[in-house]
């Protein structure tokens, strides 16, 4: 016997079924379809206007830095600005994401930015999120040509965009706008929960930023 | 005389109040009556089986509460000053019936009229206050199983604070085990001794005069810890229905009774 | 098998007597009780969420197998390629099977338990394939030689002073005159040495917090980044999981997300927690290009419908270490197995027989602390006990300690001839503690009295003095 056949053969021996009740296979295949939501904290069930200050509030609280613009116009000053106040240098990588070629880079003629994936060399990485999530200050990040998973985590600085009108109030509202973009039973090939830049307690439990993912995250909410 | 003014309580009086610490069982009595019980004593009581039962000896344990079954089933309630043997007698003599219906029932029934003492005066008996006084600075612990398994905090410092004369001050991590643990104290000596080291020095930091619980097993695990740690001359170990009681002439836990020495 | 549960008593005694070890033990208590507090004040919903926590599993373990039948069905949908491996032996060979076939040199790892229940390390090493562990934790550990002492903070038995020995000792292409007097610049090289490491891996291996049936998603939560370089950069990630990670869908487990972080660190939510669905996609520019599960059972399809089910509901959060009288004594190296505190009291007698863990379940005081705090609110103490039961059933438990039982245990059955018993023995009990109140030895007492004075009792018993009343 196979280990897959000896080992669904011994949970059912051991929950003392056949894997043939119908009923049994009704109830899996209804959660499955119907994934029955559960309880949501009251705490992020809140007009759009006060989610996105949730969100900020709650970014903030787990030491992301936050800037709010009110179009795409306004991002590369908003960008060119937190590089120079962190003293970094002009220059940064981002993927294929359509939201790039809107941004008018122009009026920042000494901001350098590439598209692709980051091999490790990229001071800092640009990303557009999907969602945003209130209740615990979470970015959604989807991987893919748009948005390359390694500029999530290579680069010593993570900028990443946001539509005001992304940010929900919790991660169930993420998992219908992936149902409705991949279909039910889809998924990108990684979604990424960010919260906060990389961090550690490892060393006597005292908590360090920058462990081996990003030492800043910047969080630029438009609109 | 109605049941509910007056209700017939029997004492479960445990077996380190019956052994080490009688003055307990008298407090505890004087209590029950000023609520307006009827107080019994069922001289066929010993243990409530925990010993057997936290060592995994199921069909003794199963012997000994098959006999408290008997043994209290007349009473409107059963009331111990201890949390651990009310938690036995509450929470898992009914789990040792709960593959045989017949005594499933008895046992489930038998928990529901079954409190810790002070617990029972406060939330059934309704009292909120005593008639005693204490000049003394005292310090609670939170016995575990009556913290956890019976919900016990409020209750003995809300009775606490009518002791005229009395302060209480809170240690830290007073809800942190005194490391007594029945067998596990001589079992695991050294790692017991570890975690009441570091009990006592909590309750040494206090200042407080007065360590206050209500379990023995506790009382005396803490008791001989302060003591064997010099803290004895300055820190008194009492069990909490003493000093609700009122009865605080004899001799604190692990102290010799200088006013009987005849 | 790294497996010294059956000297808990000894090892249990040098962790006492081991300063540095008591000194970093304050860490735990400071570091993780306040916090998890905190996070779960700070949500009042946080109770609720953890019977629906709790609901959730105990539903899927009902239904594991079509889960697992689902789970299956839609990761190789999605491309991923799933193994089932019976026990340790056979998760390790399927792991050294790929290594072969892309004659792999370094393996990078996320923080994963699994991988130590199976003794991955040592099985890679004598492959000639270097292991990496990159979770700092994991790191310094891996230095020292040694075993995780926590099961989220695996290094919480060491002070920064050793980190800063075991850097200097291993890490001797840096600059010796160095500073490395802060945490922070020991991170600072970590993150260096490592760095180098996640870009040349051949191979990147994680653990799962949680799969999902409903998409056949692997998850890991995290907070360094060290997880997800391990499995975005190598050409190949490979994910070993047990088979109670199953979790129904993603509404399901954004319950239990909800109660994970809170429970574990007391962070809201963790920096990273990282859904992965199969291998890289067309057009995708990064991503592995395998993607492999191997799913463990490791005698946990067994537990299923037994008494000790319910442990089969653990996230694994430490919780219940965090929380634990016992394992603030000791640390966990002394419990002597991969899994420390109440929760490995309880699975290592599963996994390794109770003849070689019997200990574990037995050096507890049951205070319940860690029950109350368990964010799936499994019933710890109960199990424990159970373990003594079936160790006492087993005749397992000690000569001496048994018969002591049943001498008690006649004398508990038989009122009368109790009293009488009692009745003697605080007599003269009683006379012999008189003069001074308590006792500095006893014969037969000395577990006791070793540490502590016994308390005399009064001499009457109270059932005597009862009986004597003056009755109005």
């Amino acid at each position: 016997m196979s280990a897959r056949d000896d080992i669904l053969a011994t949970i059912r021996r051991s929950l003392g079924v056949t894997g043939r009740e119908p009923t049994r296979r009704d109830v899996v295949e209804q959660r499955l379809m119907r994934s029955p939501r559960g309880l949501i904290p009251k705490r992020a069930d809140l007009p759009p206007a006060e989610q996105v200050a949730l969100f900020i509030k709650m970014a903030e609280a787990v030491s992301a830095s936050i800037a709010r613009v009110a179009s795409l116009d306004e991002v590369p000053d908003a960008l060119a600005g937190f590089l120079r106040a962190h003293n970094l240098p002009m220059a940064l990588r981002h993927g294929e994401d359509a939201i790039f070629t809107a941004i008018p880079w122009d009026r920042q003629k000494t901001l350098e930015h590439r598209s692709g994936r980051s091999d490790g060399n990229d001071l800092v990485g640009l990303s557009h999120a999907l969602a945003g999530v209130a209740e615990t200050g979470t970015l959604a990040l989807v991987s893919g040509n748009d948005n390359p998973t390694t500029l999530n985590f290579l680069p010593d600085t993570h900028i990443v965009l946001i539509d005001a009108k992304d940010i929900v109030g919790d991660y169930e509202s993420v998992w219908d706008r992936l149902r409705s973009r991949y279909g039910r039973g889809k998924m990108p090939r990684t979604l990424n929960f960010v919260t906060g830049p990389s961090r550690s307690g490892d060393i006597e439990q005292k908590i360090l930023l920058g462990a081996h993912g990003p030492r800043q995250l910047h969080i630029v909410v438009v609109g | 005389m109605s049941a509910a003014k007056h209700p017939r309580v029997a004492l479960f009086v445990t077996c380190l109040v019956d052994m080490f610490r009688p003055s307990v069982g008298f407090a505890a009595v004087k209590l029950l009556e000023e609520a307006g019980c009827v107080v019994d004593v069922p001289a066929g009581q010993t243990c409530c089986g925990q010993p057997a039962f936290n060592s995994g000896d199921r069909a003794t344990a199963r012997a000994i509460a098959t006999r408290i079954l008997d043994t209290f089933e007349a009473y409107d309630y059963v009331v111990a000053p201890s949390g651990s043997c009310g938690g036995m007698l509450k929470s898992h003599v009914p789990e040792l019936f709960a593959d045989d219906p017949m005594q499933a029932a008895r046992a489930n029934a038998f928990a529901a009229k079954t409190f810790e003492l002070v617990s029972f005066l406060t939330d059934v008996r309704g009292m909120r206050e005593v008639n005693a006084s204490l000049a003394a600075t005292a310090t609670y612990h939170d016995s575990c199983s009556g913290l956890r398994e019976l919900g016990i905090k409020r209750q003995p410092r809300a009775l606490l604070k009518s002791v005229t004369g009395l302060s209480l001050t809170e240690m830290g991590d007073s809800e942190v085990c005194c490391g007594f643990g029945g067998t596990f104290c001589v079992k695991y000596s050294d790692i017991s001794n570890k975690i009441v080291g570091k009990k006592a020095e909590d309750i040494a930091a206090t200042g407080a005069d007065l360590l206050l619980a209500g379990d023995m097993g506790c009382l005396m695990n803490m008791a001989g810890k302060l003591q064997r740690e010099g803290y004895g001359e300055r820190i008194k170990v009492r069990h909490v229905a003493e000093v609700l009681a009122g009865m605080t002439d004899g001799p604190p836990i692990g102290e010799a009774d200088h006013g009987a020495e005849n | 098998m790294f497996l010294t549960t059956e000297t808990f008593k000894e090892n249990a005694v040098e962790a006492l007597g081991n300063e540095q070890l008591q000194r970093a033990m304050h860490n735990v208590e400071a570091g993780f009780i306040g916090k998890r507090k905190a996070a779960a004040d700070r949500l009042p919903e946080f109770d609720q969420l953890r019977a629906n926590a709790r609901d959730i599993k105990n539903h899927t373990l009902a239904h594991l197998d079509l889960y697992l039948e689902a789970y299956e069905a839609n990761l190789t949908a999605a491309g991923g390629l799933l193994h089932f491996a019976r026990n340790s032996e056979e998760a390790r060979s399927v792991v050294l099977d790929i290594c072969k076939r892309v004659n792999a040199r370094t393996v990078t790892k996320g923080k994963s338990m699994i991988s130590e229940e199976i003794n991955l390390n040592e099985a890679l090493s004598a492959a000639g394939v270097d292991p990496i562990e990159t979770d700092l934790g994991e790191y310094i550990i891996q230095l020292r030689g040694e075993h995780p002492s926590h099961i989220i903070a695996p290094a919480v038995h060491v002070l920064k002073e050793q980190v800063e020995a075991d850097f200097r000792r291993v890490h001797t292409h840096l600059a010796p005159e160095r500073n490395l007097d802060e945490p922070e610049s020991l991170l600072g090289e970590a993150r260096a040495v490592l760095r180098d490491k996640f870009l040349k891996s051949d191979i990147g291996v994680t653990g799962a917090n949680f799969l999902i049936a409903e998409t056949g998603t692997s998850i890991i939560v995290t907070n360094e980044g060290n997880g997800d370089l391990t499995q975005t950069l190598p050409r190949i990630h490979i994910v070993i999981a047990s088979i109670e990670k199953l979790v129904p869908t993603l509404d399901d487990v954004s319950q239990i997300l909800r109660v994970l972080a809170r429970s574990a660190t007391g962070q809201d939510f963790s920096v990273y927690t990282t859904l992965s669905t199969g291998p890289r996609r067309p057009g995708d520019p990064d991503g592995p290009e395998e993607y492999h599960v191997i799913l463990l059972d490791n005698g946990r399809s067994s537990m299923l419908g037994s008494e000790f089910q319910d442990m089969l509901r653990c996230i694994r959060c430490g919780a219940c270490m965090n929380h634990c009288p016992v394992y603030h004594a000791v640390g966990g190296h002394a419990y002597g197995s991969v899994y420390p505190g109440p929760m490995g009291a309880v699975l290592t007698p599963s996994l390794f027989g109770v003849d070689k863990a019997g200990h574990l379940p037995n050096a507890s005081t049951f205070c319940g602390r860690c029950e109350s705090v368990c964010p799936m609110m499994i019933p710890l103490p109960k199990m424990m006990r159970h373990w003594r039961e079936r160790e006492f059933e087993r005749n397992l438990s000690p000569a001496t300690f048994r018969a002591g039982l049943s001498v008690w245990a006649f004398f508990a059955t038989r009122p009368w001839l109790y009293h009488l018993a009692t009745r003697i023995g605080m007599l003269v009990l009683g006379f012999a503690g008189k003069a001074r109140g308590r006792f500095s030895w006893l014969p037969l007492a000395g577990g006791w009295t070793k540490y502590r004075d016994l308390p005399a009792p009064a001499g009457a018993t109270f059932q005597a003095a009862w009986a004597k009343r003056p009755r109005t």
